[in-house]
């Protein structure tokens, strides 16, 4: 059976909490649905309640300060809910620790946040290469390190976020080789100039990474990764402005682990699912919903708040999901013109100020095409189901030319990830280059939004209460 | 047609419109007869229905009369790297229909009865002769139906064997471009997309759950149903099952691959139509069918989903193919509305190239005129 609300918020991150503390606020019914055990998001990620000392400690501040305002609020909260599927209508379902729930909305707010994007290279499917992302997520809910001594590569602002993370959990930083060269962030000096908490923040980790006397490699990338006895061994090679690697060797780390991640893309899942409008912004995460200025997305009754929408930060996040709920709540009927107009004067400067500092970090995070371009054929590209660049470029000279038929003849995004991880760098391939992404499209978005355990879906049942449709015609 | 556009004229001896498992099976072999054929889509090759079925080559669901086509289909998917050029991954396996009560075992009897009939190698096995083929079964079953010749096909590989053999063939593949009519001439017919102009002496319309608008183009009014099939696939998981397995209502159709996925299917209705094509996965459904999956295989219940998708089926009013030439009108074919279409298709395709081509098929085909029904500007004109 269905729970009834008014809305349902997916995503308990800074963009989801407030969006569904807004929208509440104006007496709306709002449930908010996570499958973390508790809100945050990533930025925000708790540490889970069993854990005492130094992690309970360490956590964010801000993060507490959000919690702290759920739980004081009317929203009902799910969390260690796993959405699988939106329909339309609409319908949310989603996979509890006990079994399916459901819930009937009148509105959905997406804000599911970013996902992790690695440009492939050989050897990045081995044990001991993890996500930048995956990394800080490891570090905030389990205080656990990915290994004594860690080499952190890729781009964009969680080069230095990891770097100092490791380093504050007692673990060892054998270098931060960063894509970008120095020139490419001082080019974004006017955007760090509006947030300057954030930009002390990370003078602050640079200058710590540099006491500790961690060497910063710019405009280098990871060539390739090879097994060694006693952990790995990572081989650099320097690259030039688009990302297009010059041919030789420029160092080799041993290192045990390596954090490496080339930005994030936005989650689209839902939005995919739902057939909503998408346009492509290499700048802004690739793949975005394509919404109008107060949050709707192309399905009347379906709002994107946060990175969902397009990789702008978490302060931006807060900002769009205070909007958002407000939105909904006016087109729902929970709030007049003249109150909305009143209420999101400032909200709209602040979120604009906001954005501004997240599109300067999201264009060091942008994918660049010389170094897709780069990746050697006999590398892995979707690591779910083993398929190698090469077998996508002869899928593609086979003249296969939109993201889904390279799915059907390779297998490529048909795993259990269902594209997420892969799909950016499928389409990057298949684009070649600077060519626009709109003909190649994106993988069609399926449910399950994630694997389902069969039997906790199926649940218990005898035969003979199974609600079957009539049969097939003789 | 945009006037003042420039559009490029294709002349060709025979326009296939609809590039599924149908169209592109008779696509081959008129080019491979010698005519100049073009093929068009408005998507891709073989990426609706030919592309995202279950891949069953099963008799026992097929419809009675449509078992010696199926029959001659299994065979010819089981052999596409001969006449393809490239395995689809095809498997012959044994094929079990399942009871667990008592009025699904009457219902089993009567189908295997009527497929027997039509020559179908079908027959009723105990349990514990059923247990023994599929060890994996639930053993609580009341009989089983059993047919040594089904087995599967990896659907989605469909298309690329398909483009392969069509190029090598000569045939003139025009993808993505929707059709947005078909013009009579004094010889022929024009289909008119936004790209490109086909002039062709023949027209074979092959479209599947969009063939009544299809036909409208050419003036004729054939109502054509469309089912939503609801598709689920599992992760890749140890073997659990050899066999395809259904139930005698025909509401599960399973089989696990080389890859360790398990597929399971059954004409569980999604969302969808054919101006949108499938839209949305219906849970409840999908919870039903899949409920369905795990007590015939137990086993199943230690696997996780990890896609559903939709196909489109179209059926006539009579649930019988329309494949023949269109009443009233000089060399315009239709093929498609197959019951268990995937199967037959290799054979049904080439049964209509050998009659455009002026052979005599090996077996009867399908005349679309009793489907026909008056049109309203038929009627207008006649006054």
């Amino acid at each position: 059976m269905s729970r009834e609300t008014d809305v349902v918020v997916v995503g308990g991150g800074p963009a989801g909490v407030e969006a569904a503390l807004a929208a509440a606020a104006q007496g709306l019914r709002v449930t908010v649905l996570d499958e973390a055990p508790q809100a945050g998001g990533q930025v925000y990620r708790a540490p889970p309640h069993a854990f005492g000392g130094t992690i309970q400690r360490d956590a964010d501040p801000i993060g507490v300060a959000l919690r702290q305002r759920l739980a004081a609020s009317s929203v009902v909260t799910c969390f260690e809910h796993a959405v699988w599927s939106v329909s339309p209508g609409f319908r949310v379902d989603a996979l509890a620790p006990d079994g399916p729930a459901s819930w009937t909305a009148r509105a959905v707010v997406v804000a599911t946040g970013a996902q992790e994007r690695v440009v492939p290279f050989p050897g990045w499917t081995r044990p001991g290469v993890i996500g930048l992302a995956g990394t800080t997520i490891m570090l905030k809910s389990q205080g656990m390190l990915p290994g004594e001594r860690t080499l952190v590569a890729g781009q964009g602002p969680l080069l230095l976020a990891v770097a100092v993370g490791i380093l504050k959990a007692g673990g060892q930083v054998a270098g931060v080789v960063d894509l970008a060269s120095p020139a490419d962030w001082a080019r974004e000096w006017r955007a760090l100039a509006s947030r300057p908490r954030l930009t002390a923040r990370g003078a602050g980790w640079r200058a710590r990474l540099l006491r500790a006397g961690v060497p910063f490699l710019y405009r280098h990338a990871v060539q390739a990764v090879e097994e060694v006895p006693g952990g790995l061994r990572v081989l650099l090679t320097r690259v030039d402005r688009h990302g297009a690697p010059t041919k030789k060797v420029a160092r080799e780390y041993l290192v045990d682990a390596l954090a490496v991640g080339n930005g994030l893309t936005a989650s689209t899942d839902i939005t995919r699912l739902l057939r909503a409008a998408h346009h492509y912004d290499a700048l802004r995460g690739g793949w975005v919903p394509t919404l109008d200025a107060e949050f709707r997305s192309s399905l009347p009754g379906l709002y994107v708040a946060g990175d969902a929408a397009g990789l702008a930060g978490a302060d931006a996040a807060v900002a769009d999901g205070i909007l958002t709920g407000l939105t909904v709540a006016r087109d729902l009927g929970a709030m007049t013109d003249t109150a909305y107009r009143g209420a999101i004067g400032s909200l709209r400067r602040r979120a604009r100020r906001a954005r501004s500092f997240g599109t300067a970090m999201a264009r060091l995070m942008a994918i660049r095409p010389a170094h897709v371009a780069a990746i050697p054929a006999e590398t892995i590209v979707c690591r779910c189901e083993d398929v190698t660049r090469a077998e996508i470029d002869a899928a593609r000279s086979e003249g296969a030319q939109t993201a889904n038929q390279v799915k059907a003849w390779t297998r490529c995004g048909m795993g259990p990830c269902q594209g997420r991880i892969c799909g950016d760098i499928v389409g990057a391939l298949l684009a070649a280059g600077e060519a626009p992404r709109e003909p190649v499209g994106y993988f069609t978005g399926r449910t399950p939004l994630r694997p389902l355990p069969l039997n906790l879906l199926a649940g218990d049942v005898e035969y003979t209460s199974l609600k079957l449709p009539p049969p097939a015609p003789l | 047609m945009t006037p003042g556009l420039a559009q490029e004229t294709v002349d060709v001896d025979v326009a296939v419109v609809g590039a599924g498992a149908m169209g592109a099976t008779v696509a081959l072999h008129l080019a491979r007869g010698g005519m100049r054929t073009a093929l068009v889509d408005r998507g891709e090759i073989c990426r609706e229905a030919s592309g995202v079925n279950a891949g069953t080559l099963t008799l026992h669901m097929t419809r009675a009369a449509l078992i010696p086509y199926a029959m001659k289909g299994r065979e010819l998917w089981l052999t596409t790297e001969r006449w393809l050029g490239m395995d689809v991954v095809a498997r012959s396996a044994p094929g079990l229909s399942l009871a667990f009560t008592p009025a699904e075992r009457d219902m089993l009897e009567k189908r295997a009865e009527a497929r027997t009939a039509m020559g179908a190698p079908i027959r009723i096995l105990t349990p514990a002769e059923a247990c023994r083929i599929e060890p994996g079964l639930n053993a609580s079953l009341l009989a089983a139906a059993f047919c040594e010749l089904d087995g599967h096909v990896t659907a989605y590989l469909t298309g690329r064997a398909y483009r392969q053999a069509l190029r090598a063939a000569g045939v003139a593949i025009i993808e993505r471009m929707a059709v947005e009519q078909i013009d009579r001439l004094g010889q022929g017919y024009r289909v008119r997309g936004a790209r490109q102009v086909v002039r062709a002496r023949r027209v074979v319309l092959a479209g599947g759950v969009w063939l009544e608008t299809m036909l409208a183009w050419l003036g004729l009014r054939v109502p054509v149903k469309c089912l939503i099939n609801q598709l689920v696939v599992t992760e890749r998981m140890r073997p659990v099952m050899r066999s395809v397995v259904g139930i005698a209502s025909g509401l599960l159709s399973l089989k696990q691959f080389e890859n360790g996925t398990v597929l399971i299917g059954g004409g569980w209705q999604g969302l969808g139509d054919p101006v949108r094509g499938g839209v949305q996965a219906v849970p409840e459904n999908l919870i039903g069918n899949i409920q369905l999956a795990r007590h015939a295989i137990p086993a199943l219940g230690e696997t996780r989903v990890v896609r559903i998708w939709l196909g489109l089926e179209s059926e006539t009013a009579d649930a019988m193919p329309m494949i023949g030439a269109l009443p009233g009108l000089d060399e315009a074919y239709v093929i498609g509305c197959v019951h268990s279409g995937y199967t037959s298709a290799p054979y049904m395709g080439r049964l209509l190239a050998d009659r455009i081509l002026g052979r005599e098929p090996e077996m009867p085909l399908f005349d679309p005129t009793r489907l026909v029904q008056a049109a309203p500007n038929a009627v207008e004109e006649m006054t």
